[in-house]
């Protein structure tokens, strides 16, 4: 039976619209003239003037920390919400605990960025580095969540009873034998806590007070009201950044196994 | 008994930071969205004492109703745009040789790891009227010199598809995966056409993954931002810019909420009904 091409041909056209717009946009980073319109000569003019932008910098060093920390304090919470979830499945604790956890992956991030920014009206926290923190942390913990339940749910149970039957107290446990086969779990779910964070761009909109601007805070007012070439330039950056990343936890995690 | 209850206590004692932090940050901040929708707004920015229910009595005025239609048809052409392209590209790859398979899940994977924003704004770049795609088009006498390809209905769905296409791949590919794909050949043996085995056999047999992709690029569209405030301009408007002029622009927090109620109870109706739908059609089959 001769099968139809048309599947290949959608998955073909749909992998050109998903790369022609990254592409243009790199290319015209290099591209020396000033407006989009035709090439003008290869030009790295864009880049050396990014290095003169103090805002950038000082952006992205709010970016770091916030990251850095909402990776941290996300990655203890969504753990033991994962661990609670997968020991105590079937309790009614835990059914509503996981519909908990999962309705922020649900919920447009509008909305989380609002109902935050209510709060904090409501209380009298003053907007700042310190509210963008607390909101990254929230939609941190589904996803570590999630990401270190996957693993928990391929586990080998009995080995955690072979431990216990051995005689290793709770603690032991947890820290001689669940931990370690967590650890690729735990690295995944932290590297995806980092990555929100730092892209995150709607939520901490709302939350960010004056003088807390983020990357992405500051790449969109560049949208707005900057020159398109600069905001080539440094989204060529962050991709190769991102690339980089990416490609290096791809390869620790393959000479693991 | 003590083994049971020091159990429940070690189940308590875990779930805690979870249940306490989306408590104080998921829980309650929705319920003071609910709250101050019915508060007066001060006109310094803040909120009145009192109660109300003007901030909803104002969301019936005609501007606010052209936008909620407009999210509504944009989610709609969006979504279905989507799980059209989605259903051949999960077919393909659930078919295509292991080694292909997987270079094609990267391909569609990678360019997702770039910043949103950034992605948004290369389209922008694109559309603009000094940009390729015009050119092309203008070039080949498709488009007048006057027609925007930005800042309107259509470029919101393009970006919208753009951006939620990979989300919907995903889940349609997995259940696509786990479709017996013998079933066409009985239905192609028994004269079926190719388009109509795939319609009413490959379609029905991957209906969970097609559910929760329509969930995935719906429920999010609805709740659209960035996307419209980018590309989309005045004519292509949606709730959340509205959300966010009465939040930046006027800092009208009242009306705000307001109206990210109605954006709640509209995420609720189709995510019930997926599941009602998910549930209803599974029991059958688990009787078998």
């Amino acid at each position: 039976m001769r099968r139809s091409r048309f599947p290949f041909i959608v998955t073909l056209a749909v992998l050109f619209f998903f790369y022609l717009p990254i592409i243009i946009l790199i290319v015209n980073s290099f591209n020396a003239s000033r407006f989009e319109s035709g090439w003008q000569g290869f030009s790295l003019m864009w880049y050396k003037r990014l290095f003169h932008e103090p805002e950038i910098w000082r952006a992205a060093k709010n970016s770091l920390l916030i990251a850095v920390f909402a990776t941290a304090v996300s990655l203890v919470i969504g753990t033991t919400a994962a661990v609670a979830l997968h020991r105590f499945a079937r309790s009614r604790l835990q059914r509503f605990h996981f519909g908990l956890v999962y309705m922020p992956l649900v919920v447009p991030e509008i909305l989380m960025g609002i109902s935050l920014l209510m709060l904090f009206v409501a209380v009298g926290v003053e907007l700042g580095l310190f509210t963008i923190f607390l909101a990254h942390v929230t939609f941190c913990i589904s996803f570590v969540a999630m990401t270190v339940l996957a693993r928990l749910q391929d586990f080998d149970e009995s080995i955690i009873e072979a431990a216990r039957d051995l005689g290793a107290a709770w603690w032991a446990t947890t820290r001689r034998v669940l931990l370690p086969m967590l650890l690729p779990g735990l690295v995944a779910g932290g590297l995806l806590a980092f990555t929100l964070s730092i892209d995150d761009f709607v939520i901490t909109f709302f939350v960010a007070g004056p003088g807390s601007t983020t990357l992405p805070i500051r790449v969109y007012s560049m949208i707005k009201f900057g020159s398109p070439p600069l905001i080539n330039a440094l989204s060529t950056i962050l991709l190769a950044v991102t690339f980089t990343a990416v490609a290096a936890s791809q390869r620790l995690s393959r000479t693991k196994r | 008994m003590r083994r049971e209850s020091r159990r429940s206590i070690r189940e308590v004692l875990v779930s805690l930071p979870s249940l306490f932090w989306l408590s104080l940050f998921f829980i309650i901040p929705t319920l003071f969205v609910f709250a101050i929708a019915l508060k007066p707004a001060n006109p310094y920015g803040g909120i009145g004492s009192g109660w109300t229910w003007d901030n909803f009595r104002s969301l019936a005025s005609p501007n606010y109703l052209i936008v909620a239609w407009r999210t509504i048809w944009i989610s709609i052409l969006s979504a279905a745009i989507c799980l059209f392209l989605a259903a051949p590209i999960g077919y393909y790859l659930a078919r295509v040789s292991a080694r292909w398979k997987g270079l094609f899940l990267m391909l569609i994977i990678v360019p997702f790891w770039t910043n949103f924003l950034v992605r948004i704004f290369a389209w922008k770049v694109l559309l603009h009227p000094e940009g390729a795609i015009k050119k092309v088009l203008a070039f080949a006498g498709l488009v007048g010199p006057q027609t925007s390809l930005l800042y309107n209905a259509g470029s919101v769905v393009l970006v919208t598809v753009y951006t939620f296409l990979p989300f919907t791949i995903l889940p349609i590919y997995a259940a696509a995966e786990k479709f017996d794909f013998q079933l066409l050949e009985a239905a192609r043996d028994l004269g079926a056409k190719r388009f109509q085995a795939f319609a009413r056999i490959f379609l029905p047999g991957i209906r969970r993954g097609l559910l929760t992709a329509l969930l995935f690029v719906f429920i999010p569209a609805l709740g659209s931002y960035i996307i419209p405030d980018i590309v989309g301009g005045p004519s292509g408007e949606m709730i959340g810019n509205k959300i966010a002029q009465r939040v930046f622009v006027d800092r009208n927090l009242p009306q705000a909420s307001a109206l990210s109620v109605v954006l709640i109870l509209s995420i609720l109706a189709p995510l019930l009904a997926v599941l009602f739908l998910q549930r209803k059609r599974e029991k059958p089959e688990s009787l078998l």
